[in-house]
């Protein structure tokens, strides 16, 4: 580790390690660290991804691959599903290793790596942030970096030290509990399943995602307006979820995390300095996925950070190039997205109900004529679907 | 003050994220809360997916977070 680079990454996360490989290829000095004694564990995540959009970033390999899946169940309250296919569009990752070979990557192309070292502050000059502190095995460090890239995850105090507000209000998280169970039998190893409705959990959704045929993910999310209106936490949900749906399944990995999911459009930079990932918000409002989008994120930043150093300009003003790039790809979506989300959980179970007795026996449904049902019940959803179409999603 | 239970933890680093003081801290699998800068405002109990964190009156004969060691 020396005392002064271009860039200086923190969080070695999707968003961090993307940011790092790309810094690095476009040939600038890079760090990136990593405060945990391993990269990738503990596991925080349902592990799913788009095929098409990890392929704009990585070939998928069977090393990190569970699992190709090829459709998905959405669950009403009623037990009844509707079946979506999706051939070969969906992965189900083994992060551990995942993460770990995308921190390789970025050492491939040159960056310098490091695990436990915990960055424990930020340098500035007036408002330009110009480094970090780094607690590096009980040895502190000041590093030096032209561009700090914050990909810190949900903890996200690196961008509070640079004074951007990032925090997560209550109302803007979703709380996540998920175990990693064994001895079930799956019908379909190669098909996603969704739980919809506030009977399955409050304010979000439950899953299955499967990793082999006797071995899945399933979890779920809530909002935290649940726990404060009954006391009951997002395990206390699950453990409930459990008993009812896979009582005999036994638990070799239990799983609990935030995801900021806010649907905002916030300043994601400033002098010195542009925040990547869950640290900035960047989950999707609906899905609540955000490993492809902290990649894209990582990505773009660090174009905007070798074109910066190019011309020796890192002010606020160059970097929001970033907010702006980051928007116009993913973020002008989060809006209506959001939307979409606070119309649906308001929607009384039978709603879900009566949709999937409508669908349930319709083969070779797709996610659009589950939309145009959806749009029949619900006229009020029109607006925001007529975004996302305006912006060419579907 | 906000007391945290090491058994039910699982460092998950939620609550760090809606502390409006930042005054949470994830040392790897370890929690701290800042005393001095905690103003009891107990959002971090409700983020929280499998309640490690409760508000408790401050203990008499100074503060002690940990519920058992
Ligand atoms: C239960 C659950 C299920 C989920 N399921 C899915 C899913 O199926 N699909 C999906 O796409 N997304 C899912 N997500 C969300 C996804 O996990 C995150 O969006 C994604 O990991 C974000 O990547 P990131 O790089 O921004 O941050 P992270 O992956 O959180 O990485 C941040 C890194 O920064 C490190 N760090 C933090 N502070 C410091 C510091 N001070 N110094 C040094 N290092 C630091 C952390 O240790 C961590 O390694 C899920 C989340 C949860 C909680
Ligand atoms: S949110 Fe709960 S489980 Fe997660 S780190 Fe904080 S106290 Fe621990
Ligand atoms: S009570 Fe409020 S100020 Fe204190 S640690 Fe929890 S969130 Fe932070």
């Amino acid at each position: 580790m020396k005392s002064a680079y271009d860039v200086v990454v923190v969080g070695a996360g999707p968003g961090g390690s993307t940011a790092a490989r790309f810094a690095a290829e476009l040939g600038l000095d890079v760090l990136l660290l990593e405060k945990r004694q391993e990269i990738g564990a503990p596991v925080r995540c349902a592990e799913g991804i788009g095929t098409q959009v990890l392929r704009r970033f990585i070939e998928p390999d069977p090393k990190w691959v569970a699992q190709v899946i090829n459709s998905c169940r959405i669950y009403a309250p009623n037990g009844k599903y509707i079946r979506l296919e999706a051939p070969g569009e969906g992965l189900i990752l083994e992060r551990k290793i995942f993460d770990r070979r995308l921190a390789e990557l970025a050492a491939e192309k040159g960056a310098t790596v490091r695990c436990k070292a915990r960055v424990t502050g930020v340098l500035q000059e007036g408002e330009t942030v110009t480094g970090v502190t780094v607690n590096a095995m009980g040895q502190e460090h000041r590093i030096h970096a032209q561009i700090v890239i914050a990909a810190d995850g949900v903890e996200s105090q690196v961008a509070r030290w640079a004074g951007l507000n990032t925090m997560v209000k209550l109302a803007e998280m979703d709380v996540a509990a998920q175990y990693l169970v064994s001895g079930i039998r799956l019908e379909e190893p190669d098909a996603c399943w969704f739980y919809v409705g506030r009977a399955y959990a409050p304010g979000g959704y439950a899953w299955v995602f499967p990793k082999r045929e006797n071995l899945a993910n399933i979890g779920l999310g809530i909002t935290p307006l649940h726990t404060i209106k009954t006391g009951e936490t997002a395990l206390d949900v699950l453990n409930r979820f459990m008993a009812k749906h896979f009582p005999d399944a036994s638990i070799v990995s239990m799983v609990v995390g935030g995801i900021p999911i806010d649907g905002k459009t916030r300043p994601i930079s400033k002098s010195g300095l542009m925040v990547v990932g869950d640290a900035a918000h960047q989950a999707d409002p609906m899905t609540g996925g955000g490993i492809a989008n902290a990649m894209i994120a990582g990505q773009i930043a660090a174009q905007v950070a070798a074109k910066a150093l190019r011309n020796g300009d890192v002010s606020a003003e160059a970097l929001k190039e970033y907010d702006r790039r980051w928007h116009k790809e993913v973020g002008r979506a989060f809006k209506p997205l959001k939307q979409i989300v606070e119309e649906v959980i308001e929607y009384p179970d039978e709603f879900f109900n009566e949709l999937a007795d409508q669908l349930h026996d319709r083969p070779r449904l797709n996610l659009v004529d589950v939309f145009k049902i959806a749009l029949r019940a619900s006229p009020r959803l029109m607006w925001s679907l007529g975004q996302l179409v305006a912006m060419g999603w579907f | 003050m906000i007391l945290i239970d090491y058994d039910r933890c699982d460092y998950c680093g939620a609550c760090v994220g809606t502390c409006p003081e930042n005054v949470i801290h994830l040392v790897d699998t370890k929690l701290f809360i800042d005393n001095d800068g905690c103003t009891d405002c107990k959002i971090c109990t409700y983020g929280c997916p499998v309640r490690a964190l409760t508000f408790v009156e401050e203990p008499k004969g100074g503060a002690r977070r940990e519920k058992r060691i």
